[in-house]
């Protein structure tokens, strides 16, 4: 791992293939009651869910585009195809699943990872899963690791999902989450009972292959008390010309005394708008940890939020973005106290070169009754150019003069000096570069799983080799 | 003794204002060269520009290094020639450690890979004649590193890189007098172990004690105003730099 400059260099068509998609399994683009109905039906909705969806469609319809951030005027709702139906049903044996399919993930290493260092894999292409495997092991401890909708026709669960489905984030919380109700499809389903500590991580992978589609799946992992998960999900598409959105939803529930690592390497084509919305609560002595990487995308909005409402909950938040050529990325994350003693802290690096547009925003809430609670935001940004642009919006809300707050944010450019410095040893302009950019976000990065940090840094040293000369 | 380092004329600007105003100077293999003079003559500037710093632009004149005309090219390059240049002030980088950073330079500077083993076998080495403690080496590079300690990591960088020449920039500067003896030691152990040219820009005259200096070089007003042999230092050391300024 100490090899930063010395990584080969990698194809950026390891994400760029694709195969091409039967029309005839588009439903058809733009989203109105009739698509909503027609997705519920291809998919088997209980009767509930298919009332949810039209509801959500209701308060996507009233509500408004955000004004606030990233210009997305380019991308044209009527053009989304929302759904695509699946080539074969989900599979549990890899060799069942459809081979283009099968050769794609296997390009991105996902069956190679689980067979190394994985308890569980899902892997999801366009709107639905289409491999689902879990160790044996794994599964005798109870654990439940599923898609969605198979969870939703399990009489064990069935009850479990209606009363957690879109009850942190729900329709009403952004236009883009009322999309999501209304027309979501595939994500995970994770069920860690009392008392499993699940030493190995899970691990979704979520890929978009069709050209102007949309991609939202929905994330529900509810972990009882004295409990420990890690979740790892990766993202990524091929390049196409037409604007594609992913609007995915993550809910997680944290118990009592319990650990949720949820780690997430966002990697989608440029021409993607990713407008995800995540949030966790927090139970007593509970703890959430964020890991967040953003490489990918043309326009970014993503906030995940952690509400701690147990006493002594606690939130970390650990991110790195990285906005190229034409990206605008407005990440942060948004922490709520709402409890005596809770913590949270949150570390970030952002990354902007080649006009490029990077804006972490904070939000942290201390309620008045968050009495004893601490907060810390540290966030530092490196421009690589004068032409890129780096800014950093915090807010603080603090109702109790009982709680400790400290936010420390610093914005440079990368310097003249330090180039020169590690040039004068041998390194040329882009290696020198590439160093510095690697050490500054290796805080970061080094949180991150092996294969995740490893490929951080292959993405480093090949956006690198763009923006010079 | 064929010339290894020739400067003809050289002119060097900074901001636009002119900093050397031509200067000459040749240094052939194994020779020791010292440059003195007064603050702010630019005696550092002339290190930067050799190696090819991008603070200063060079306006007239060329540098020729083992016959190669390296007046326009990149730092980089110069390095792979075998050059090195001792900063006055070495950058912290944070979040790459001195082993691996050396390591890639190593490979960077000799084109060629060498195993982790070895590399620490050459590091290890270089880090006992500077007595430098074995847990700097998985420290991030210069990261807060004393004075001394930065001094001792840039010889402890030239040690292990082996240049043809190494130009060391006030390397004596801030140092206690214990340091001053090390960091002359390991000055020392370079000029033994490869027989590597030396231009030491100085005030000081102890880190100079311990080595064999075949000419000195004043630089006074962005030229040079005197040149000698090692006597030259004495006299710095007793009258110092007034005979030289306008």
């Amino acid at each position: 791992m100490k090899e930063k400059t010395q990584v080969a260099d990698i194809n950026r068509s390891l994400y760029d293939f694709r195969y091409d998609e039967d029309e005839s399994s588009f439903l058809d683009s733009g989203i109105t009651p009739g698509i909503i109905r027609e997705i519920s039906a291809e998919k088997g909705d209980p009767e509930w869910m298919t009332e949810f969806r039209l509801h959500s469609l209701e308060i996507y319809n009233r509500l408004k585009m955000p004004d606030w951030g990233p210009d997305i005027s380019g991308l044209n709702m009527d053009n989304i195809v929302a759904y695509i139906r699946p080539k074969k049903g989900m599979q549990s044996d890899w060799n069942e699943v459809p081979d283009d399919i099968k050769e794609t993930f296997e390009k991105l290493g996902i069956p190679q990872a689980e067979r190394e260092s994985l308890a569980g894999v899902g892997a999801q292409y366009d709107s639905e899963l289409v491999y689902h495997n879990v160790r044996k092991e794994v599964a005798e401890s109870g654990v439940v690791y599923t898609d969605l909708e198979s969870a939703m026709h399990d009489e064990r669960y069935a009850e479990m999902i209606r009363s957690h489905f879109m009850k942190l984030v729900p329709p009403t919380d952004h236009k883009f989450a009322a999309l999501h109700g209304a027309v979501w499809s595939g994500g995970s389903f994770v069920y860690v009972p009392a008392g499993v500590k699940l030493e190995i991580p899970l691990q979704s992978y979520f890929r978009l292959n069709a050209k102007g589609a949309g991609q939202f799946e929905h994330t529900l992992i509810i972990v009882e008390d004295n409990a420990y998960l890690h979740f790892i999900e990766g993202c990524s598409a091929p390049k196409y010309y037409e604007a594609s959105l992913h609007a995915g939803c993550v809910e997680l529930y944290v118990g009592n005394n319990s650990t949720l690592r949820y780690s997430t390497i966002e990697n989608w084509s440029k021409n993607m708008y990713n407008l995800n919305t995540k949030r966790a609560t927090v139970g007593e002595g509970g703890k959430v940890e964020w890991v967040s990487g953003s490489f990918g995308s043309h326009v970014s909005y993503l906030y995940p939020m952690s509400i701690l409402n147990g006493r002594g909950a606690r939130a970390e938040f650990t991110g790195i973005t990285f906005a190229g050529e034409g990206q605008n990325l407005d990440t942060g994350a948004k922490i709520v106290h709402n409890a005596p003693e809770t913590s949270s802290y949150m570390n970030t690096r952002s990354i902007s070169k080649s006009g490029g547009i990077s804006t972490f925003r904070s939000a942290v809430t201390i309620n008045e009754n968050a009495v004893g609670s601490k907060s810390a935001v540290s966030c530092e940004s490196l421009m690589l150019d004068s032409i890129s642009r780096s800014d950093t919006i915090p807010s603080m809300v603090v109702k109790t003069d009982k709680a400790d707050v400290g936010h420390e944010a610093r914005i440079g450019r990368i310097s003249d000096e330090a180039v020169f410095y590690l040039m004068s040893r041998g390194l040329d302009e882009n290696a020198a570069k590439a160093l510095i950019v690697s050490g500054f976000a290796d805080n970061v990065s080094k949180e991150l799983p092996l294969e995740y940090a490893v490929e951080m840094n292959n993405l480093i040293n090949l956006e690198m080799k763009g923006s010079i000369g | 003794m064929s010339e290894l380092l020739k400067i003809t004329g050289l002119r060097v600007s900074a901001e636009d204002k002119e900093i050397l105003h031509g200067v000459d100077l040749t240094i052939n293999e194994g020779e020791t060269h010292v440059i003195m003079g007064p603050n702010g003559a630019g005696k550092s500037t002339l290190g930067a520009a050799i190696m090819g710093s991008p603070e200063y632009a060079i306006t007239g004149g060329s540098i020729v290094f083992d016959d190669n005309d390296i007046t326009e090219e990149t730092p980089d390059k110069r390095a792979k020639h075998g050059i090195f240049l001792s900063f006055q002030n070495p950058i912290e980088i944070p979040g790459i450690t001195l082993s691996s950073f050396l390591r890639s330079a190593y490979e960077q500077i000799t084109g060629e890979r060498i195993k982790l083993f070895e590399f620490k076998k050459k590091l290890g080495a270089a880090m006992d004649i500077l007595q430098l403690d074995k847990s700097y080496a998985d420290r991030e590079l210069n990261v807060g590193f004393s004075g001394g300690e930065k001094k001792k990591a840039e010889i402890l960088q030239l040690l292990v890189l082996r240049p043809k020449l190494a130009i060391l920039d006030e390397t004596d500067s801030g140092l206690d007098v214990d340091a001053v003896k090390t960091v002359s030691a390991g000055i020392k152990a370079y000029k033994e172990q490869t027989g590597g040219s030396l231009l030491i820009i100085t005030h000081n005259t102890k880190i100079l004690e311990a080595l064999i200096v075949d000419k000195t070089h004043i630089i006074a007003d962005g030229k040079l105003a005197a040149e000698g042999g090692a006597e030259l230092i004495d006299e710095v050391a007793e009258h110092g730099f007034e005979n030289y300024t306008g």
